[in-house]
């Protein structure tokens, strides 16, 4: 996958999802290890390809 | 086949796990799809590009390029197929090249199978293949980990023909193969695969392999093509008949893995240009899903100040959701029917919004 501009947005404070662009398509990911691109988006951030920038 | 033969192949069928349910395989018949409508995919990069619902081609960035595309080319007794076509020839693929069909089982699928213990059961996948080129093709059985593989060949005798080939496999006795809702097992056709992807044929390895020894590379043959459809996996030594089934039983099947929705969805706006939503999923997905726009424009009807208009780049935002329904979804850039906090929204566009919980 490729993963562009990723960011966490927050309700009430905390995380609750990534908004990223994944292969040219913006998408709103949830915090859910069952979901593949989340897990995609950990395993980039682990390798260190990737940074999630914080919530506005 | 006669019909004798197939009420024999039932009966062992029936032995093995029953007459109906028996195929483990998600759309086999390549009759769903939700994203495409049958408009032809261009697979150009190693991202996953979904032909039908359950079946993707992958392939090879700045190399070797093919479409893919449902059609209504079929055997006998079947509707649809997909379609690769190479429109740009790879005749020397990287050694960690990748172009392949491939389908994802979830460990809830395939739990029966046993696999990864001494209680592994053999299993049988077949399929119906047509293409333009002959000789011996490859493919290959992986788990989830892609840690465990079985290459397999079949051969196309007959160019432009529709032939069934079946595989039969013994169950894998070790191995991580999950029991839950991950990603348990794949089945792979190779379009060509590099050197560091290939193995022999017919035993598992320990090692991460999506095609055979000696394979045919469709890729490297410009315009060659190649079709599928038919597939069925089952527990047992035999193939039997596909297990053809209704319309909407693989609909909703898909629908765990991918939904699209949102007409007449009613939401409240929470400021001039958001709006807040909820939609329950049924039936569950398989996942909590990742949400996206399948159409940036949307026709919003306030329902509080009687306007009507179209908004475009709409976004969609998950707030809170779970595998049975986003309960609170925002859907942004939506300020064009002069709305303030609290006004009542109605989405008057059919299938905006795409959850997807793949594999």
């Amino acid at each position: 996958m490729n993963i562009e501009n990723a960011q966490y947005s927050a309700d009430s404070g905390e995380n609750v999802c990534v908004n990223a662009t994944i292969d040219g398509v913006t998408m709103s990911v949830p915090l859910d290890p069952a979901n593949r691109h989340y897990a995609e988006i950990m395993r980039q951030v682990e390798t260190g390809e990737l940074t999630i920038a914080d919530a506005d | 086949m006669s019909r004798a033969r197939d009420f024999a192949d039932l009966a062992g069928s029936a032995d093995a796990g029953g007459l109906t349910g028996r195929n483990l395989i998600i759309n086999g018949a390549m009759t769903i799809d939700q994203r495409n409508s049958g408009s032809a995919l261009t697979v150009n990069t190693a991202s996953e590009f979904y032909a039908v619902d359950r079946f993707m081609g992958i392939g090879v960035a700045s190399d070797g390029v093919y479409t893919l595309q449902q059609v209504t080319d079929a055997p006998d007794n079947f509707v649809n197929s997909i379609k690769a076509t190479v429109t740009t020839a790879d005749a020397s693929i990287p050694t960690t090249g990748r172009y392949l069909i491939r389908h994802k089982l979830e460990g809830n699928v395939i739990s029966q199978l046993n696999l990864g213990s001494s209680a592994a059961q053999t299993f049988t996948l077949s399929f119906y293949v047509k293409s333009s080129l002959t000789g011996t093709f490859g493919g290959s059985v992986l788990n989830g980990a892609q840690d465990r593989s079985y290459p397999f060949t079949y051969t196309i005798s007959s160019a432009n023909t529709w032939e069934r080939k079946t595989v039969t496999i013994a169950g894998d006795t070790t191995g991580t193969w999950p029991t839950d809702n991950t990603k348990a097992m794949q089945i792979a056709w190779s379009l060509g695969v590099g050197s560091d992807y290939l193995n022999t044929a017919g035993a598992w390895v320990g090692s991460q392999e999506w095609g055979a020894t000696g394979e045919t590379a469709v890729i490297a043959t410009l315009n060659a093509t190649w079709q599928i459809t038919g597939v069925q996996l089952e527990v047992g030594e035999t193939a039997t008949p596909f297990e053809h089934e209704g319309y909407g039983t693989t609909l909703g099947k898909c629908q765990r893995y991918l939904k699209l929705g949102g007409a007449g969805v009613y939401g409240i706006y929470n400021s001039a240009t958001n709006i807040e939503i909820s939609i329950p999923f049924s039936p569950d997905m398989r996942a909590t899903p990742t949400l996206s726009m399948a159409k940036t424009t949307v026709t919003i009807s306030n329902k509080t100040n009687s306007n009507t208009a179209d908004a475009t780049s709409v976004s969609a935002t998950n707030i809170s959701a779970s595998p049975s329904g986003a309960f609170f979804a925002q859907i942004g850039n939506c300020n064009v029917t002069s709305a303030s906090s609290g006004h009542i929204a109605q989405f008057r566009t059919d299938e905006f919004l795409q959850l997807d919980a793949e594999l």
